[in-house]
Order: structure tokens, then C-alpha cells, then sequence
């Protein structure tokens, strides 16, 4: 894509592979744009190119440097040493030369045995050496800095002990984007009203008499806040996305899933009935391959045509960092009338000039997006997920859904914390808080990025994105990082 | 024949070949190039039809989706329930519906914690500790001590080695069951299981055989066929787990699974046991543990206990507890568990005070018991109604007896009952189902839910108002329609 006002930075993988380990010019695109005196924005105008095509993929950039030779090699040698020592160890403990530190299950003699061998290979020989990196409880509010609570193994991650010592570390590892986790001055107050007024739970369902009035205005604020018709709210993320996917798709309909998608995606999927086909991450030239073939040549089989497919993406990869290219998902989803189905749980709150999600970073209208669904754990400090979309689907929501049926409804103060939270993001109250956090997220992040590539770390994701992967690769030094991380 | 001919064979063979006719000769070798030909020749595979691509584009612009959703009408039953009785306020021992405040018996709030100031007190203490939000999984720095403190405290309550804990109730038995149960492993289960227990089974692609409700005869059957299938395929059996998928208090029927005979004949077949004890923890038991204490069964014996938070503890989420073998599989492996973000603290502080305090006063569980009996004895002699559910359970389900042949008719007839009872000051709830995926749809029913802080003469007086209630619908519509049934018949 050369314009000849120098390199405009497209978001292909070709484009990225800076293997000679000279730290990336990271302000390219944009200096050089700067420089010949035109503004990025308006590259695609002068160009005769339409103006929209334009400007999102010119601030689209996005890299998964590859891994250098050296490393992936060490690392492969690493776990198969690893390996190696867990099957000679596991040797020994069956032959009793070892003291067998794992559990076993008593009384059960003649029971067939309740995991296989293979199974728990991973956790006994590997996993466990280093799992102290993970699970680690704190004591405080997930907030800026947290209090770690110290734990100490004294046979090798088999057990631990707490020694009793809080150590106060800063907090890369929460997803707290807006920092409303720490709410005191902001919702502590409105939260504690309907506490007293609420109390904490609901033992009801939606349709059980379950549904408060407070549900209810969360329901109008979350279609309001994303410029949809209307929204369904349930108490748990993971949860939006199994439960309400089976009402949606059934038999004889066609799931197209990103090969990255979350757990949840993957298992409301399975839930449904429908088939399942997975195309390469972000890749529109498969996706539009799969569908092409799709509706040209119907079920397997039966040759029947498909009942409604529906393509499932995510706003922001969690575990990659990348942005879904949601422009061209919409027009391809358009050309073959397919359903979309945006899973924002990163990226509600967190991208986009007004904290609405990739379709306002993209610029896109709201109404193309068929089933917009987000979770409130990351950017809005509380927990729970929504569905929102057009009034005829939202009302089938509620009558159909499993969670509305069969499982209590949100929690009164969690609600409360969603709308207090949703509003200062909106600018209802406190609107300078609210902007101004959605500005300084977005400053850290690429402050945050910059930082790293300068150092020399390998990163992946989109510039833009506040989920950052640090690639370590070998099992040992995630232990080493971890633990000298914490303890500075 | 022998693999080497004796020479005089060979001479005779030799002999025949020389002294054969040529038209024979010229034949033979004439077939056998022709199998040759045969052997080496490419199957038939029919050509693979492509399609051009302006058929393609044709075929796109032609194909015509079904709507996303189907239309559901405004006035659909539920939807008008939903905002009809939208609740001002906490849902108490009275909720306030539409500015009238009705003694509620319509939500599963057992033990009375909601509005207990003492649980409040604490959630405000842990808001302004924590926060709201845990803002990760557990695996992430979304383990707080609040939760350990949890799951130590349930772990010792129930006499388990550990417990582990969900951020939703209806998450925890789906996750659980796949956990364990793969491809290629059997699960029994009762056909009266709840929905998430059913949905877990399905998301563990198991093979799931069905025994009719409580029925242990048909179980045993079950189990006997399968140990003939194991007898004829030993290999198979041996990496073959099964299962029995049971509730305490069933949530659609209001009965007690038969525990004891269970455990015989889990002894005797060697299958392990899920339990879901959501209806019964809090509820059945001296001290609340559920329908082992109440059945003396020691709790070694079932290898999981499965319930949820959001009945008698008031708060929101589940708890899986057993041996630490059996438990700490799911902290991996447990999909609900890994991939979701914790439970928010004060939450977890509240399930945590409603704990003590029932572990602090037994009395409450006494009161429960008493009044479900009281319910129980006041509502038996209704006309028209037959009454599902043990004595001892705090859920009882109150069905027609005389069933229409439409099942939108009864329900509309149970709406009407609420309709009328909830402007009468008791609000009541008929139990909602998904129709089409339930696996055995129960009948509709009004599901009343017994609460330990309703005094006798509010329970008197309740009942007093459901059965006048029933009386005068029912009789209403034996009268209007010539009977449910049949003018469903005459319509059809």
C-alpha cells in the first residue's frame, strides 16, 4: 500500500518481522505523515481512495514478530527435558522409590479410575514445579497496587503455606482498563445506598418475580450506552455466551468461530447443536472462502441451504492482543447476509474515543452488528455480561434465554456499581472523570507498548490494544519473571 | 496344498503346458492381462461438480436466512409477567409489587437472609476493602482471601477435604460434569434433574441413560444391562466411568432422592456420585449439610457435592466439595472456574456471614421445618389442585389435577392465580421451563417456596388467601368454559 508519503503501515503479518532484533521505528507510519505536511487522516482522500477505507487501515497496526531460531529451539529442549524428568520421576514413585506426594483416591479399589495417567502428567511433572506463578491470592482491592499475600512451598509446589507477609506490588495482572475497581469516591456511595436498600442477593429468577427495577434501568443504560434498540444483562460473563447462544442457533445452522475464540464462545458453539467451522485468526480471505462455500453448497450432505450462519468474533483477542478487522467482517457479513455475533469482553470500555467498544474505534454504526455482547468485569469494576441488539431479538432474549428462566439475576449492588460506572463513562456524571480515564487508558497503553519495544521485548497485538502478551517463551524464566517481579 | 511340488508334479505340469492346444494358451494369457489391466486401473470416483463462479454469485444473491430471532409477540406470557411484577426493593420476607406489599412465597430465600442487616454490615465492610469487582480469574490475581476464607469455611462445614468456588450457580453443576465425565463414559441420571444439570450432561458428550424419576428399580435395570454390555467388552469397562447424576430436593418435583438405596447400589456396581444439593443445603439436616446428614449418610461416600449459593445463602454462586483428589482437578479443568472472573468479594462475604450465622443458630433450620410441615398440612385440601412435594421440603409444587390437553391453557389458568393472589397481598410464582429443550417437561405448576421467618399466622393467612384463590379461578373456569379439557379438545 504505498502512497509515496512514505510507509504506511498495513496490518498484514508479512509486513512485521523485525527478526534482525533492531527495535521497530514505532512512530513510522505516522511521522512520515506528518512530515510531508498531510495529516494521516486525510492520506486516503488525496488518493482518491475512499475516505473510510483509508483511515481505519491506516491506524491499523498490528504484529506477531516471529520467534527467533534459538529460542523456539531452547524452549522445545526445555519441555522435553521436562518431560523426560516427569516420566522418570513418575517411575519412581510407582515402583514407591519416591514418596508419592499427589493424592490418590481411597476406598475405591475396584472404581475405574477417574483420570488417566496422561492426564495428569502435565499437572504433576510440569505444571507443578512452577504453579506458584499462578492463583497467587491477594488481599486488597484488584485496584493500581495490590497486596500479594507471600507463599512459600517447602516440597516444590506440592504444597504451600502462608508465611503471613503482604507485599505491595504494582498491577499489570487485573483487568482493571478504567480503574474502577478502586471506586470509593466515585460509586462506593450508591453501591452502599442499594445494599442497605437491596440487600446482596436475589434468589429469583428473571421471570420468578427475581426481576427489581434496578435491572431494569441497567437494561435501558446498557442500550443506550452502545447505541443499540435494547440489551439483556446477566450476573455472569462467562455465562452470556453459553447460555444465550443455544437460543439463538440451532440444527442446521452454521457457526463461523475464529480459531482464537474464548472458552465460552467455544462452548455456547457446542451447545447450540450447529456445525462448526473455525477459519484462520483474522483472516478475511478464508472467512469469506468458508462462507462462499457454505452457502453455495449447503449442509453436508443433505445439500440442504443453511437455516442462519452466524460468524463469531472477538473485539479484542485476550490471549493475543489483536483487533478483529471489524470493517470487513461487516461487509462481508452483509455481501452473505450472514449474523454477526461481537464478543467485547476487552474491549467495551476500553477502545474507541468514547469507551464504546471497537465499533466506535472503527467508526462503525451499531446496528450492523447483529448480537453485540460484552462483559462489566473488565472496564466497569463489577461483574456480569450483556446482550444487546435489535428490540425483536432482545425480546426473544427474555422469554427464551436460559438465564432469564433458570438462574437468579444480577446482584443489586453489582448492578448499581455497573451504572454508576456506565454514566461517568458516558459523561451523565462526572463527565471530565470519565473522559479523562478513557484518554489516559489509551495513552498508557501506547506509552506502555512503546516502552517495551524500545527495551527489546517480543510483543504481539495491536497497538492500540491494553491486553499486552510478553512473549518468554521457556518454562523456567516465566518462573524466574514472575517471581522476581512480585518480589520487586 | 504343498508348498513345493515334488519334482514328478512339476514334470507333469511342464508335460501338460507343452501338450496344450494354442487357442487355450492365447486365451488364458488373454486373461490374465486383462486382470492385470483391472488390478492396475484407477477406481471410478465420480468428477467433483464445480461450480462457476457466476452460479456462485446467484446461488449468494438467491439464499435467504432465516430471521435471527423469531418474532415473539408482545404479549407473550412471560414477557408480561416479567413487567407486570417488577419489583420495587429487596425481595424479603415481603416484596413490594407495584406499590402493594405481598408476603412472598414465590423465592427460594429459605433461611430469610435477604435484609438481614448482620450479612449487609459485612458486604459494606468488604465494598470498602475490595471494591466490587474481582477484575480477573482466579488464575490471575482474582483470588482473594475472602474466597479461600470461603471455601476453607465450606470444606470444613460440609467435613470435606476441600471446596472449590463459582462465580454462578447454574455455571457450577455444567461445569463440574464435563470436568469429569468424557466422550465414552456413562452418566445415570434422574429424569427430574434441574436444567443446568441436564446441560451439563450434554456438554460432557457422554452417553446419558435415563431412569424415570426416583424409580430404583429402573435404575437397577439400567445398571444390570450395563454390566452385561461391560461382561461382553471387558477392555472397553475398564476405561469406562459411570456416573449417577442425582439431586436432593429435586427442583421441579419437591421430593427427596432415596439416598440410602443409592448408596446400595452404588456399592454393588461401583459408579460414583455427583449430588446437587442447591434445594436441600441449608435445608435438610440437623445443621443444614444436606441430604446426607438427613439420611446419616456419612459423606466420604458421595464423591461430590455440587450446590449453589443462591437459595438458602442469599448471595450469588456455587460450590463444588469433596476429596482433595476429586476437587483440585477442577481448579484446571473446571471451565466455569478458569475462564471467568472470580466472584466479587462482598459477595463472597455475604455467603460467608450467612454461613455463620446458620452455622451459629440451628434454630432457623427447626423454624424452616415447621413451617414447611404447617404449609404442607394447610394446603392439601384445595379442590381441583394436587400438591407435589415432600413434607419436608420448602419447595412444593401445587398442579392441576385435572390437567387440559394444551398446556398454554394451564398456564394461563395458573397465571390467573397468581394475578389474583398477588393483588390479595401473597405473591406467588407458577415455575417457568424452557418448553422445547427441557429433556422431560415437567407439568405446570405454581411453585411455592417456604420461608423460615414467616410466622404461623402469616403462613395461616397466606394460605387462607391461595386456597380461596384456586377456588374461585377454578371454579370461574369450570364454569366459563365447560372445562379446560374440554374445550381445548373442541378448538383442536
Amino acid at each position: 500500500m504505498a502512497t509515496g508519503r512514505g510507509e504506511t503501515r498495513t496490518s498484514t503479518v508479512e509486513n512485521t518481522k523485525m527478526s534482525n532484533g533492531q527495535p521497530r521505528n514505532y512512530t513510522n507510519g505516522h511521522k512520515n505523515g506528518h512530515t510531508n505536511g498531510y495529516k494521516n487522516g486525510t492520506n486516503g482522500k488525496t488518493n482518491g481512495k475512499s475516505e473510510k477505507g483509508g483511515r481505519w487501515q491506516d491506524d491499523f497496526e498490528e504484529y506477531f514478530e516471529e520467534t527467533p531460531y534459538h529460542i523456539a529451539i531452547l524452549t522445545y529442549l526445555g519441555y522435553a527435558l521436562m518431560v523426560f524428568i516427569g516420566h522418570v520421576r513418575d517411575f519412581l514413585r510407582y515402583y514407591g522409590i519416591e514418596q508419592d506426594k499427589s493424592c490418590t483416591e481411597s476406598n475405591q479399589e475396584d472404581y475405574v479410575p477417574l483420570y488417566q495417567n496422561w492426564e495428569s502428567f502435565y499437572t504433576r511433572n510440569v505444571y507443578r514445579r512452577i504453579r506458584d506463578c499462578w492463583n497467587i491470592p491477594i488481599a486488597s482491592c484488584a485496584g493500581s497496587h495490590i497486596d500479594v499475600q507471600e507463599r512459600v512451598t517447602h516440597d516444590h509446589g506440592w504444597n504451600f503455606e502462608m508465611t503471613g507477609k503482604t507485599l505491595k506490588v504494582m498491577n499489570f495482572g487485573s483487568y482493571n482498563y478504567l480503574g474502577f475497581a478502586e471506586n470509593k469516591e466515585l460509586c462506593g456511595r450508591d453501591v452502599q445506598r442499594v445494599t442497605e436498600k437491596y440487600g446482596v442477593g436475589t434468589c429469583a429468577s428473571r421471570q420468578e418475580l427475581g426481576y427489581l427495577d434496578i435491572h431494569r434501568e441497567l437494561d435501558s443504560l446498557v442500550a443506550d450506552f452502545l447505541g443499540t434498540e435494547a440489551a439483556i444483562t446477566v450476573p455472569m460473563g462467562f455465562a452470556t455466551n453459553s447460555m444465550n447462544m443455544p437460543a439463538l442457533v440451532s440444527k442446521g445452522c452454521l457457526i463461523l468461530s475464529d480459531e482464537l475464540n474464548h472458552a465460552s464462545l467455544i462452548l455456547g458453539s457446542r451447545l447450540t447443536g450447529a456445525l462448526i467451522r473455525v477459519y484462520k485468526h483474522n483472516d478475511m480471505k478464508d472467512l469469506e472462502h468458508k462462507l462462499r462455500d457454505a452457502v453455495c453448497e449447503g449442509q453436508p450432505r443433505t445439500h440442504r441451504p443453511w437455516k442462519k450462519i452466524l460468524i463469531v468474533v472477538e473485539g479484542v483477542y485476550s490471549m493475543e492482543g489483536s483487533l478483529a478487522r471489524l470493517p470487513e467482517i461487516v461487509s462481508l457479513k452483509k455481501k452473505y447476509k450472514a449474523y454477526l455475533y461481537l464478543d467485547e469482553a476487552h474491549s467495551v470500555g476500553a477502545m474507541g474515543p468514547h469507551g464504546r467498544g471497537v465499533v466506535d474505534h472503527f467508526g462503525l454504526d451499531p446496528h450492523d452488528v447483529d448480537i453485540m455482547m460484552g462483559t462489566f468485569t473488565k472496564s466497569f469494576g463489577a461483574c456480569g455480561g450483556y446482550i444487546a441488539g435489535s428490540k425483536r431479538l432482545i425480546r426473544h432474549l427474555r422469554a427464551n434465554s436460559h438465564s432469564a428462566i433458570y438462574s437468579c439475576s444480577m446482584s443489586p449492588p453489582v448492578t448499581q456499581q455497573i451504572i454508576s460506572t456506565m454514566s461517568c463513562i458516558m459523561g451523565r456524571t462526572n463527565p471530565q472523570e470519565g473522559r479523562r480515564r478513557i484518554q489516559q487508558l489509551k495513552w498508557n497503553t501506547r506509552y506502555f507498548r512503546k516502552g517495551l519495544h524500545e527495551r527489546g521485548f517480543i510483543i504481539y497485538g495491536n497497538k492500540d490494544s491494553p491486553v499486552v502478551p510478553l512473549l518468554i517463551y521457556m518454562p523456567s524464566k516465566i518462573a524466574l519473571f514472575s517471581r522476581e517481579c512480585v518480589l520487586m | 496344498m504343498a508348498i513345493i511340488p515334488a519334482t514328478w508334479d512339476m514334470y507333469d505340469l511342464i508335460q501338460g503346458f507343452l501338450q496344450a492346444p494354442a487357442y487355450h494358451l492365447i486365451f488364458e494369457a488373454l486373461l490374465m492381462v486383462l486382470i492385470a489391466k483391472l488390478f492396475f486401473s484407477k477406481s471410478y470416483k465420480p468428477e467433483k461438480i464445480r461450480l462457476s463462479e457466476k452460479e456462485k454469485e446467484v446461488l449468494v444473491k438467491e439464499w435467504k436466512p432465516e430471521p435471527l430471532a423469531p418474532d415473539v409477540p408482545d404479549d407473550h406470557p412471560a414477557l408480561q409477567a416479567m413487567e407486570k411484577y417488577c419489583v420495587d426493593g429487596a425481595v424479603g420476607k415481603t416484596v413490594n409489587i407495584n406499590g402493594k406489599d405481598c408476603i412472598n412465597m414465590a423465592t427460594l430465600d429459605f433461611l430469610g437472609f435477604i435484609g438481614n442487616k448482620e450479612i449487609e454490615e459485612e458486604a459494606i465492610k468488604a465494598l470498602n476493602k475490595y471494591g466490587v469487582g474481582s477484575c480477573g480469574p482466579r488464575g490471575f490475581y482474582g483470588t482473594m482471601d475472602v474466597h479461600l476464607d470461603l471455601e476453607d469455611r465450606l470444606a470444613q462445614f460440609m467435613q470435606t477435604e476441600e471446596a472449590i468456588l463459582y462465580s454462578y450457580g447454574f455455571v457450577t453443576i455444567a461445569s463440574a460434569i464435563p470436568a469429569y465425565s468424557k466422550r465414552g463414559d456413562i452418566l445415570f441420571a434422574d429424569e427430574g434433574i434441574g436444567f443446568a444439570a441436564q446441560k451439563g450432561c450434554v456438554a460432557s458428550r457422554s452417553t446419558v441413560k435415563w431412569f424415570r424419576h426416583n424409580d430404583m428399580e429402573h435404575l437397577e435395570e439400567l445398571l444390570k444391562e450395563q454390566e452385561v454390555e461391560d461382561k461382553k467388552n471387558p477392555k472397553k469397562a475398564k476405561v469406562t466411568r459411570k456416573f449417577f447424576v442425582i439431586e436432593g430436593i429435586y427442583a421441579n418435583y419437591g421430593d427427596i432422592c432415596p439416598l440410602p438405596a443409592i448408596m446400595e447400589l452404588k456399592r454393588k456396581y461401583k459408579v460414583r456420585i455427583f449430588l446437587e444439593e442447591s434445594m436441600s443445603f441449608g435445608v435438610l439436616g440437623a445443621t443444614g449439610r444436606g441430604v446426607t446428614e438427613h439420611f446419616g449418610v456419612s459423606i466420604d461416600d458421595v464423591e461430590m457435592v455440587v450446590a449453589s449459593l443462591e437459595n438458602s445463602m442469599a448471595s450469588i454462586g456455587g460450590f463444588c466439595c469433596g476429596t482433595k483428589f476429586i476437587i483440585d482437578h477442577q481448579r484446571l479443568s473446571g471451565m466455569g472456574y478458569c475462564f471467568s472472573a472470580s466472584q466479587p468479594p462482598m459477595v463472597a462475604v455475604a455467603a460467608s456471614k450467612a454461613m455463620e450465622l446458620m452455622q451459629n443458630n440451628p434454630v432457623m433450620l427447626v423454624k424452616l421445618r415447621e413451617n414447611c410441615e404447617r404449609v404442607h398440612k394447610a394446603i392439601k385440601d384445595i379442590e381441583g389442585v394436587e400438591v407435589r412435594g415432600s413434607p419436608l421440603s420448602p419447595v412444593i409444587h401445587l398442579q392441576l389435577s385435572e390437567p387440559a390437553a394444551d398446556r398454554d391453557l394451564d398456564m394461563k389458568t395458573l397465571l390467573m392465580v397468581q394475578d389474583k393472589a398477588i393483588s390479595q397481598g401473597v405473591a406467588i410464582t407458577p415455575a417457568r421451563y424452557l418448553d422445547n429443550e427441557e429433556h422431560l417437561l415437567p407439568q405446570p405448576s405454581i411453585r411455592l417456596s417456604v420461608s423460615s421467618q414467616l410466622s404461623e399466622e402469616e403462613i395461616d393467612k397466606s394460605m387462607d388467601i391461595i386456597k380461596a384463590v384456586f377456588r374461585s379461578v377454578l371454579s370461574g373456569n369450570t364454569a366459563g368454559h365447560g372445562g379446560g379439557g374440554d374445550s381445548a379438545e373442541a378448538h383442536s
